[in-house]
């Protein structure tokens, strides 16, 4: 296990530098920039141009500026964002959680939705329930994320009133952040109408950003219990007069369930990304919000920085799936 | 034990639902501040969560119009070389008291002083912490401008400048010159973390600055101290949503009061809501279309003038403002003082738009029109302006081919001198004054610049240098009424369109009035 583990971790660490070329490239590719930007109509002498460059230490070459956003990543210091000037690494910290609590409450829905329904599907196979929900579910992953969202909001929130549009609480609580996390930090404040409004809060977002993972995981529940079910052990099982629920729940589900925990964990990195949409709809303050306003600033310390570390939690992610994986199934573990 | 637990929870909603019978107002803004120090900053979401809201400026723009009047000044006279510009304080002007900061005396000339000082003085602490990044004090030319500062006593203060300047006293209106407590950032000096200013602001405003929680709400409390009375709203939060129909929805379900930025397709059923007020004004600003004077054939005004005629200029209206706008004729919009209506508009006449190049000896012209790629307050669509232009101009035998960069790139590329084509861009004003138009895009001084066209013709120079140092706004006038008068026999532009500005608002509010220059301010704002 501890070698398995070593293994995994020295693969990281070419991704990780690839990471950070990719990061680097991608804002720099883009045309636009940062000070004409800021300019505007109202435009910049040449003098200040070049004085603001040498500031912002553009004026170096690229190889050079590479170096330094290498140097300062190993030190953990992502530099300063051009717009705010405050530190990126805060500026990420203080909106991850937000982002984090969202991904964890659709994650959570579409596990709770998605797995029952996908079991349902197989057990019913080729009935009208198994049609329904495989239908459904194509409809979810098929479903545009920013048209789905406002699709939700005008007929719960604007009809129907049951919903907020957007935000995370309601304006009448400030709730101090101590973990970020506004479910918990209200409860650590004690105090419950706060609780329940940023839950209530969290309904719709969570449901739009949970809809593509659900569809994924009903799907492949489905597929991956409809392969166990024809396993000769659960012919056993059956054959040895076990009740109908014990063979599905015990002898199919667990074993079927090793390739959806891999499902489920490829999701996270499909979280973050549609968290970018989701978050720009329901005005959710996370990092998704945050990289497309330093994207269209050109604010490149924060898009480089917020890129690499998106990454690097998606590849730690991706490291827990494969050790849970191996707990799981424990052929796995050479 | 649960059952007690959910009847507490029910309790404390009840609680919470009910908080104090204070009013608050919820404004649904369009994106986060950059930060909350007005005169690092260019954008006006940042002043809208700053300037308007925690800070005063010596004078100020009368609410809903671009006259300027008393502020923190109470009054101000000129000398008459024009040089010297005098500013009596009022003596009653207080600094908020919050929970980060406690004012030990009143508003003085040492807060003015300073003000100025930390954003032109290399060797004040706050000049040298923002590298001297002050943007706006610098597109102005305010550092060129001023010579000195000189407190004459405790409440008078004196600004000597290098040569007379009109619009002056209108940019000390502007959101950069914010007067800073020189108090509170000699405190923050002190104990080491002066950027604490960009972070929590502190002025003399109508609002002062609670707390913000990044990306999502700013919340501010009425000022008690204000020396215009406590505000009739106990309450102001900025309710930061970037999506205009999302806004549209928070409007609708009473999440929020007011909203800016409306999709203009959205305007029309807005009015149509019982509980929504659709305010409109036509906004401080223009499009244009530029050409390039210093090109062939382009160089002669009866081409630029046959061009002009060919483009219908009411269909883009119609088309692409919605309605939302109206035809320009003149560089600056109708609003504004100086403005000449007498001048007569080149009319949509295709025909003899032909005959002017046939007979400027002009066939078979290829020319380039650049339409930018993002919307802009006065301008809803460029690319499907081009595209009607495109099309108006091939009637007459021109053959335009559309081209677009990225903005910045579009900015920079455009201020060319020996750029190929004309380019659709446009302007909104600063500080309410003709020559923030007249003088920052057309003067000679603007070529390769601001002034898009590339156009420095002398006549029309000589009237914009003199109207810029007199003080006389009368005298002012009459300058700039012929000076249009030049602009159109000369036509470096198409004059395009002046957008209209629709500020939806809840039945419920009232007291907001639209800000021509594009700013948003809750002042005297109350909900019934």
């Amino acid at each position: 296990m501890f070698k398995f583990l070593l293994v995994k971790l020295a693969q990281l660490v070419p991704t990780f530098i690839g990471v950070t070329i990719v990061a680097f490239a991608f804002i720099r590719l883009l045309p636009g920039d940062p000070i004409l930007l800021m300019a505007g109509e109202r435009g910049i002498s040449a003098e200040r141009y070049a004085e603001l460059k040498a500031q912002m230490g553009f004026d170096r070459s690229l190889v050079a500026q590479y170096f330094d956003f290498l140097k300062g990543l190993l030190h953990g210091d992502l530099g300063n964002s051009l717009v705010t000037h405050s530190p990126v690494m805060d500026e990420f910290m203080s909106r991850f959680p937000a982002t984090l609590e969202l991904s964890l409450f659709a994650l959570a829905f579409a596990v709770i939705i998605g797995l029952p329904a996908g079991v349902l599907a197989a057990v019913k196979r080729g009935k009208t329930l198994d049609h329904t929900v495989m239908g459904v579910s194509l409809t979810g992953y098929s479903m545009p994320i920013f048209w789905w969202g406002l699709l939700l909001i005008m007929l719960f929130s604007s009809t129907l009133g049951w919903t907020p549009v957007s935000g995370r609480i309601s304006f009448m609580y400030f709730i101090e952040p101590v973990t970020g996390f506004m479910t918990i930090d209200s409860l650590l404040a004690g105090d419950w109408g706060a609780f329940l409004s940023s839950l209530h809060y969290l309904i719709l977002p969570a449901i739009v950003l949970g809809t593509i993972p659900l569809a994924v995981i009903a799907r492949q529940t489905r597929s991956s219990m409809l392969e166990v079910l024809g396993e000769d052990y659960v012919r056993t099982a059956r054959a040895k007069g076990l009740s109908s629920f014990r063979v599905i729940m015990v002898h199919t589900l667990r074993n079927a369930l090793i390739s959806v925990v891999t499902v489920i964990g490829l999701q996270v990195g499909l979280l973050l990304a549609g968290a970018i949409l989701t978050e720009t709809i329901f005005s959710w303050p996370g990092i998704g919000k945050w990289m497309i306003d330093a994207i269209s600033r050109r604010d490149y310390p924060s898009v480089q920085g917020g890129l690499v570390l998106i990454a690097f939690i998606v590849m730690i992610v991706n490291l827990l799936v494969d050790i849970a994986y191996g707990v799981i199934n424990p052929r796995i573990r050479h | 034990m649960k059952k007690t637990l959910l009847a507490a929870g029910i309790a404390a909603m009840m609680l919470g639902a009910t908080p104090v019978m204070a009013k608050t107002l919820v404004y649904c803004s369009e994106g986060s501040p950059e930060g909350f120090d007005p005169s690092l900053y260019t954008a006006g979401t940042t002043f809208d969560a700053s300037s308007k809201t925690v800070y005063n400026r010596l004078v100020q723009f009368k609410p809903g119009t671009t006259e300027v009047e008393p502020a923190i000044a109470k009054s101000w006279e000129i000398s008459d070389d024009g040089l010297e510009v005098t500013f009596h304080l009022r003596d009653d002007v207080k600094f908020q008291t919050t929970d980060f900061f406690t004012p030990s005396r009143k508003l003085n000339a040492d807060d003015v002083i300073w003000t100025f000082e930390r954003q032109m003085d290399e060797n004040n602490p706050y000049y040298k912490l923002a590298n001297g990044s002050f943007e706006y004090f610098n597109s102005m030319s305010m550092g060129e401008l001023i010579k000195s500062i000189e407190k004459v006593d405790d409440h008078t203060v004196k600004f000597v400048l290098t040569k007379p300047n009109a619009p002056f006293v209108a940019n000390l209106a502007m959101d950069f010159a914010s007067i800073h407590s020189k108090e509170y950032e000699q405190q923050l000096l002190d104990e080491g973390k002066p950027e604490l200013a960009n972070q929590q602001p502190i002025g003399t405003g109508p609002f002062q600055f609670v707390n913000y929680r990044e990306d999502a709400a700013i919340r501010y409390q009425a000022n008690p101290d204000y020396f215009r009375g406590k505000q009739p709203i106990d309450n102001l939060v900025f309710a930061i949503t970037s999506d205009a129909q999302v806004r549209y929805q928070k409007l609708m379900a009473g999440e929020c009061h007011v909203m800016p930025f409306p999709n203009p397709s959205d305007v029309e059923e807005m009015k149509q809501n019982d509980d929504i007020n659709v305010l409109q004004e036509a906004g401080l600003n223009v499009a244009y279309l530029a050409y390039n004077t210093q090109q062939a054939p382009f160089d002669k005004p009866e081409v630029r003038k046959a061009l002009n005629m060919a483009i219908n200029k009411q269909a883009i209206i119609d088309a692409v403002f919605q309605g939302a706008g109206e035809v320009a004729k003149n560089p600056i919009p109708p609003t504004m003082w100086g403005y000449n209506d007498d001048i007569q508009d080149d009319p949509y006449d295709p025909e003899k738009a032909k005959q002017m190049l046939a007979d400027a000896g002009v066939e078979n012209l290829k020319m380039n029109i650049w339409a930018m790629p993002v919307q802009r307050p006065y301008m809803p669509n460029a690319r499907r302006t081009a595209e009607l232009m495109q099309s108006d101009l091939a009637k007459i035998g021109v053959d335009a081919e559309i081209v677009t960069y990225e903005w910045g790139e579009y900015l920079k590329r455009s201020s060319d001198t020996k750029r190929e084509g004309a380019v659709i861009l446009g302007w909104t004003g600063d500080n309410g004054d003709p020559d923030n138009f007249m003088g920052v895009l057309l003067g000679c001084d603007g070529v390769g610049g601001a002034n898009r066209s590339q156009w420095c013709h002398q006549p029309f120079d000589e009237l914009i240098q003199k109207a810029r140092t007199l003080s006389d706004q009368g005298e002012r006038a009459k300058l700039y009424e012929q000076a249009q008068e030049i602009f159109k026999e000369q036509a470096p532009w198409d004059t395009l369109a002046h957008s209209t500005v629709f500020m939806p608002i809840r039945k419920e509010v009232t007291g907001y009035k639209i800000d021509p220059l594009g700013g948003h301010s809750f002042e005297g704002v109350d909900i019934k």
